[in-house]
C-alpha cells in the first residue's frame, strides 16, 4: 500500500482517508459529523495483535469508530475481520493492544458490566435448541439479570421494544430453528438490541440474505446508529457499505490499510490494491450515493 | 415460565405421592395410611400402628430404598441435562467423562479382589480417578475443549471397561457374579439409610445450586462466543458445572452402580413438556428423574417377586424405546 491517494470522486467529502504508512494524524474534531452522543468518545483500538497457532491474524491494528456512527469493516476473506471484531468486543483477549470505548478500557470492565456496554452479533450464529423467538431475544437480557432472578419489568419492556424495533412481532412464538436466514438475522439483531448496548458490533450481518433482507438489515443498523449507538459491522458487499455507512475501516492481511469517510476512502485504487479487481465508482441515479462497479483486473 | 411453575407444583406432589405409594408395594401388604403413620412416628410425632417387624419393613428397608431411588434419579437426570447443555450434544449423559466405568472398576475391585474399602467409597474414588485421567488426557492432547474432553472420556471409559472385564474374567467365582452384574447394570437392592445420606447430601449440597444455573446454561445456546458476549465467564462456568455434575454423578454411582438411560432420556422428555429453557428444565428434570426411578425400582423389585431385577435393566427396557421415539420425533422435525 503506497501512501499516494487519488482525488476523491465524491464531492463534499470533508476529510482525507487515513492510510497506513502515513503518520498518525489526529482527526480534526474527532469525527466527520457532529457526534450524536455529546461528550462521549467512540471506540478506540490501539496496537491490537492477535496470534493463533503461531499465525499472526491481526497485526497491530489501530482504528476508531466515531460515537453514534455506522461504520463498515471491510476487507477480503481471511483479512482478520472476525478475529478483530471479537477482540474489539473484548470477548477474546488480544495478545497485545488496548480497546477503549467512551474513554474507558473494555478489558478492565467486569464481564457483566462490559456486556451491558457492548453487544456482538456473530456470523451465522445458530443453535440446536428449539428456542422460541421471544426467548432468543430475552437472552439479550442476560447481563442485566442475576442468575437467580426472573425477567423484571425493565427486561420485559426491553425485549418487547427490541422485537418491535426489528418488526418480528408476528414471529414471537415461532421456533428459531425453523426461521429463514433473514428472519434469524432480525431475531439476532433484536437480541443484541435487547442487550441495550452503547456499542454494537456485527460480523457479516447480511451474509446469505436476499437483497431485500440485506437492505432491511442496513436500514435497521442505520436507525440504531441514529439513536446514538455506535455501530461497527463487518461487510463483504462494498456497495452496501458505500450506500449505508458513514465511514469504513479497510483491513487486509491483519492490518488496517485505510479508514475514513466512505466517499473518500473507497477509491478504485484502494479496491484494486486490496481486492485485486478494477473498480469504477459511479453515482447512484436516485440516491446520489456512490455505486461501485467491478471488473477483472486489466480487462 | 408460569406453565413450568404449574408443572413443578404438580410434579412435586406426584413425587411425594410416588414415594409413599411405592413404599406400600411389595411382598408384605402395607397400606398407604400405615406408611404415613410410620413416617409421622419416626419424625417423633406420635406412635406407629405397625408391628415392629412391619414398621421395620417400612422404615428400614423400603423407605431408604425408595428415597435413594428418588435422589439418584434426580441427580442423574439433572447431571444429564447439564452435560447436554455444556457439550451442546443431545446424546450426552452423566457418564460421558468415564465416571461410570471408573466407578465400576472401583466397585468390582472391592467385590472381587477383597480390598477392604467401603464399596461406595471405592466407587466414588474410581469415578473421580476416571474423571482426573480424562481431564489429564484431554489436556495432554492440547488445549482442553469440550470435544477433546468428551473424546478423552470415551477413551478412559473403554480402558476402565477393559480392565473391569479382565478383573471379572480372571477372578469371578460363584455368587459374586450376580453381585457384579447387578452393580454394572445399576441396582438399588442394597440401599439403606447410609445410601440416603450420601445421595441426599449430594442433592442438597450440589444438586440444588446446580438447578439454579439455568440462565447461565441458556446463554450457551448460541455457543461460547455468544455466551461470552452476554457477560458469562465461559470457561469458569463450564468447569465449575462439569466438576459439580461429576461429583453429583460420582455420589449417585457410588450408591447405585451405573443406572443407564435416566440421565440421557429424561431431560429430553422434560423438554417436550416445557421447552428447552434451562431455568425450567433443570429443576423439572430432577423431579421427573426422581419419580421415574422410584417407579422403575418398584418394578425392578416386585415384577418377578421374589427375584429382583437390577433397576438398570428396567430403565434400559423403558429407555430404549422412548429414546427411539424421541429420535423419530427429532428426525421428523429436522
Amino acid at each position: 500500500m503506497s501512501g499516494a491517494q487519488e482525488t476523491p470522486r465524491v464531492s463534499g467529502a470533508q476529510e482525507a482517508p487515513r492510510v497506513s504508512g502515513a503518520q498518525e494524524t489526529p482527526r480534526v474534531g474527532g469525527a466527520q459529523e457532529t457526534p450524536r452522543v455529546s461528550g462521549a468518545q467512540g471506540l478506540e483500538a490501539r496496537g491490537i495483535v492477535i496470534r493463533a497457532d503461531g499465525k499472526l491474524l491481526v497485526d497491530g491494528v489501530d482504528c476508531s469508530v466515531a460515537p453514534g456512527s455506522l461504520t463498515a469493516l471491510i476487507g477480503p476473506n481471511g483479512a482478520g475481520k472476525s478475529t478483530l471484531l471479537r477482540a474489539l468486543a473484548a470477548v477474546d483477549k488480544p495478545d497485545a493492544g488496548e480497546v477503549d470505548f467512551a474513554g474507558a478500557s473494555l478489558a478492565a470492565l467486569p464481564r457483566r458490566e462490559r456486556a451491558r456496554v457492548v453487544a456482538l452479533v456473530e456470523q451465522d450464529a445458530s443453535t440446536e435448541l428449539p428456542l422460541t423467538v421471544a426467548s432468543v431475544v430475552a437472552l439479550g437480557r442476560t447481563p442485566h439479570l442475576s442468575v437467580w432472578e426472573g425477567m423484571d419489568a425493565t427486561s420485559i419492556a426491553a425485549v418487547d421494544a427490541a422485537i418491535e424495533a426489528v418488526g418480528i412481532g408476528d414471529l414471537k412464538a415461532r421456533d428459531f430453528t425453523t426461521l429463514s436466514g433473514g428472519e434469524r438475522q432480525r431475531v439476532l439483531l433484536a437480541k443484541a438490541i435487547a442487550q441495550r448496548p452503547a456499542l454494537l458490533l456485527l460480523d457479516e450481518p447480511t451474509n446469505h440474505l436476499d437483497i431485500g433482507a440485506q437492505l432491511a438489515t442496513l436500514a435497521h443498523l442505520g436507525r440504531i446508529a441514529a439513536s446514538g449507538t455506535t455501530v461497527l459491522a463487518a461487510l463483504h458487499d462494498l456497495n452496501l457499505a458505500a450506500a449505508w455507512c458513514d465511514s469504513v475501516i479497510v483491513v487486509a492481511h491483519g492490518r488496517v490499510v485505510a479508514s475514513g469517510p466512505v466517499g473518500t476512502t473507497l477509491t478504485p485504487q484502494l479496491i484494486r490494491e486490496v481486492y485485486g479487481v478494477d473498480a469504477t465508482v459511479l453515482e447512484h441515479p436516485t440516491t446520489g450515493k456512490p455505486v461501485i462497479a467491478f471488473s477483472e483486473l486489466g480487462s | 415460565m408460569r406453565r413450568a411453575g404449574w408443572w413443578g407444583a404438580a410434579l412435586g406432589v406426584a413425587l411425594v405421592l410416588s414415594i409413599t405409594l411405592a413404599v406400600t408395594i411389595g411382598p408384605a401388604e402395607i397400606r398407604f395410611d400405615e406408611v404415613w403413620a410410620s413416617i409421622v412416628s419416626h419424625l417423633g410425632l406420635g406412635t406407629t400402628p405397625l408391628s415392629v417387624l412391619r414398621d421395620g419393613i417400612v422404615w428400614e428397608l423400603r423407605m431408604p430404598r425408595v428415597l435413594t431411588a428418588a435422589c439418584v434419579g434426580a441427580g442423574l437426570a439433572l447431571s444429564g441435562a447439564v452435560m447436554q447443555a455444556l457439550t451442546r450434544n443431545p446424546l450426552a449423559d452423566p457418564y460421558l467423562l468415564g465416571l461410570s466405568s471408573g466407578a465400576s472398576l472401583g466397585a468390582v475391585s472391592v467385590i472381587l479382589l477383597g480390598i477392604s474399602v467401603l464399596l461406595p467409597l471405592a466407587a466414588f474414588l474410581g469415578a473421580l480417578l476416571a474423571l482426573a485421567v480424562t481431564l489429564l488426557l484431554a489436556s495432554a492432547l492440547g488445549r482442553i475443549t469440550p470435544t477433546r474432553t468428551v473424546l478423552a472420556g470415551l477413551a478412559v471409559s473403554s480402558l476402565a471397561g477393559a480392565v473391569t472385564s479382565f478383573v471379572i474374567f480372571w477372578t469371578v467365582t460363584g455368587d459374586s457374579y450376580r453381585e457384579i452384574l447387578s452393580w454394572l447394570l445399576g441396582s438399588l437392592s442394597g440401599a439403606r439409610w447410609p445410601a440416603v445420606l450420601i445421595a441426599g447430601t449430594a442433592i442438597i449440597v450440589i444438586g440444588i445450586p446446580v438447578m439454579a444455573t439455568g440462565r447461565l446454561l441458556d446463554s450457551f445456546a448460541f455457543g461460547d462466543t455468544s455466551a461470552a458476549a452476554l457477560g458469562v465467564n465461559v470457561s469458569g462456568t463450564r468447569w465449575a458445572l462439569l466438576g459439580a455434575t461429576a461429583l453429583l454423578t460420582g455420589a449417585m454411582v457410588s450408591v447405585s452402580g451405573s443406572i443407564g438411560f435416566v440421565g440421557l432420556i429424561l431431560p429430553h422428555a422434560v423438554r417436550l413438556l416445557v421447552g428447552p429453557g434451562h431455568r425450567a428444565l433443570l429443576p423439572l428434570s430432577a423431579l421427573v428423574g426422581a419419580i421415574f426411578l422410584v417407579w422403575a425400582d418398584t418394578i425392578a423389585r416386585t415384577i418377578f417377586d421374589p427375584r429382583e431385577l437390577p433397576v438398570g435393566i428396567v430403565t434400559a427396557l423403558i429407555g430404549a424405546p422412548v429414546f427411539a421415539f424421541l429420535l423419530a420425533r427429532r428426525s421428523a422435525d429436522a
